[in-house]
């Protein structure tokens, strides 16, 4: 309970940092950043193991965001939990700043691939789990996938390559807010049904309301889901989340709020 | 840019049947009169570049006419082995519409700059490059598009709405355009480059040079006469481009002057054999500043090069 209330807490901050950060620098991006924020937060408050003193720690649990276009809400993330200085944040998408509209690989700052062009970070996952595997190490290799993405085939190729090779320390999350950058995915490419999609080509999944804490703590306690199995967890997301007019509208792909939209969603995020 | 050339196609479209529109869940603001002329031939792949290339190949081969678009770094790098044999192998009808080449996506980062396209696609026969430099010409293109034969890339920058060319053009593809005509020292910028160089030899002029400015829009198959007769005529050659300096149309131009022994001085501005982020993190205008390729800068470096 103590824990969910303080999840609940950052993801509100986090929300209000993104805001402020795509306001700012009049960024795209911003629905597709909302849909991520509990998944995130959970993630790095409760699930990976990641050292803030050393975020390059070999040791470390690998975090992919394979949707490079929601690095808002890592950058916030990563500032939240101290893994990068929150000044950082300050000159996001700025002339001579540091982090960009799309992330470059950094471990040092916590970025593990760059990513931006979709269709990498699974198959980039499955090296790695791989490696982690040859060597027998501890750690595990999440990658946060956007349903979108998976139009692109190299996923699909990742999917079946990491059951072959029994990856059970590589889970993928799917942030499955259902829209993409120019309409519904059901009117693009209708993903359905996914899960099965997933299970047919070897892989554990559980699918959970993507902003409900509970459940996401809930379905990542054990991983992997099953011995022997790569782990899917589909997470049914709202795109804009958090701000009622941003919610499941397709312009907050791209669109950055105006003055008037701000204090309103600024309003709103209280 | 890329405004004019969609309502220039939208026009030939309501006539032509046969036209076909794909694009890969991007360019949502410009395709919406398309899609009503005819939802059937306006087609959103989703996110899957390689797949929307060969889906083309698949519409051409059974008679269609077809426009693929997303922006440049998607649709070309990450689809070169289907554009290589499908559509250049196979000499198909298919037209790629890039949007977005360069460094203009500036703070997106390296994966939305496209510096090596021209470069990939250069090295496939039977592949047209064009990258046009104002309005005029990308009006022009978009006519000429339509009947031409075999694959076409036409590559689109910076969505700002220069004027280069004064008067009304005579636009070919593989034809340079004298933009004006000057003395001693020749200026060849392609694409997003045309504009910023026009503005450059404003300051040049005031500092006494008058160069020639030629259009070279086509970067494939190059206009090698013109660039033989520029060889005679000036002791100074300069190519423009927003693109890294090996491969593209510095390259080519190279190629053709070191053929022919030119032996004036030559000299290639772009990027210098590096990823955009070596320039630093920032906008279109940062990047470009950094990369020397501002109107001043370009003019500041001419300079100090007619001096040498």
């Amino acid at each position: 309970m103590e824990d969910k209330e303080k999840l609940r807490g950052i993801s509100k901050e986090i929300r209000q940092e993104i805001l402020e950060m795509i306001y700012r620098t009049k960024s795209p991006h911003i629905g597709c950043s909302f849909s991520m924020v509990e998944l995130l937060v959970t993630l790095y408050f409760k699930i990976l193991s990641v050292n803030s003193a050393n975020p390059a720690d070999p040791q470390r649990d690998r975090f992919l965001l394979s949707k490079g276009h929601g690095c808002p809400t890592l950058y916030a993330v990563l500032a939240k939990k101290g893994l990068i200085e929150k000044s950082l944040l300050e000159n996001f998408a700025k002339d001579g700043g540091i982090l960009e509209q799309h992330p470059s690989y950094n471990p040092k700052l916590g970025v593990e691939i760059t990513s931006g062009s979709l269709g990498h970070g699974l198959s980039i996952g499955a090296g790695m789990a791989l490696a982690g595997k040859y060597d027998k190490a501890p750690w595990r290799v999440f990658v946060f996938l956007g349903d979108g993405e998976l139009n692109e085939g190299t996923c699909w190729e990742a999917i079946m390559f990491s059951k072959q090779h029994n990856l059970d320390n590589l889970i993928a999350i799917v942030d499955h807010n259902k829209l993409q950058a120019m309409a519904k995915s059901s009117e693009i490419i209708n993903l359905e049904p996914l899960k099965q999609k997933w299970e047919t080509f070897g892989w554990s999944v559980k699918e959970v309301d993507g902003h409900n804490l509970e459940e996401i703590l809930t379905a990542l306690a054990k991983i992997p889901f099953e011995a022997g199995k790569p782990s899917c967890l589909i997470a049914h997301t709202i795109k804009g989340k958090g701000v009622s007019f941003m919610e499941n509208e397709p312009c907050w792909h791209d669109k950055f709020p105006g003055q008037e939209e701000y204090q309103k969603a600024k309003e709103e995020l209280k | 840019m890329r405004k004019v050339f969609f309502q220039t196609l939208e026009q030939y479209a309501k006539g032509n049947r046969d036209i076909f529109l794909l694009v890969a869940d991007l360019g949502v603001k410009f395709f919406q009169n398309f899609k009503k002329i005819d939802p059937q031939r306006f087609i959103n792949v989703g996110v899957a570049e390689s797949n929307m290339v060969d889906i083309a190949a698949g519409l051409a081969m059974s008679g269609k006419n077809v426009f693929c678009y997303s922006i440049t770094p998607f649709l070309i790098s990450k689809t070169v082995e289907q554009i290589k044999i499908d559509l250049c192998y196979n000499n198909l009808n298919v037209k790629l519409l890039g949007a977005g080449s360069g460094f203009i996506y500036g703070a997106e980062g390296v994966t939305h700059h496209a510096i090596e396209d021209i470069g990939l696609l250069r090295s496939l026969p039977n592949m047209t490059i064009v990258a046009p430099g104002d309005n005029k010409e990308a009006e022009a293109l978009a006519k000429a598009s339509i009947d031409y034969q075999g694959p076409l890339f036409i590559r689109f920058g910076r969505d700002i709405n220069p004027v280069v060319h004064a008067k009304d053009l005579q636009f070919k593809i593989g034809k340079g355009i004298i933009v004006e005509q000057g003395s001693n020292v020749c200026l060849m910028a392609t694409g997003t480059m045309l504009y910023p160089v026009k503005v450059a030899m404003e300051i040049l002029k005031e500092q006494g040079v008058h160069p020639t400015l030629i259009s070279l829009h086509t970067i494939k198959p190059l206009d090698v006469d013109l660039i033989k007769e520029c060889a005679g005529n000036y002791k100074n050659i300069f190519t423009i481009e927003e693109h890294n300096i090996i491969g593209g149309l510095g390259s080519a131009v190279a190629e053709v002057l070191a053929e022919i022994g030119y032996q004036g001085a030559f000299l290639r501005l772009g990027l210098a054999d590096k990823f955009s982020s070596e320039l630093g993190i920032g906008g279109p205008d940062y990047l470009l500043d950094k990369a020397g390729l501002t109107p001043q800068k370009i003019a500041e470096t001419i300079l100090e090069e007619i001096k040498k």
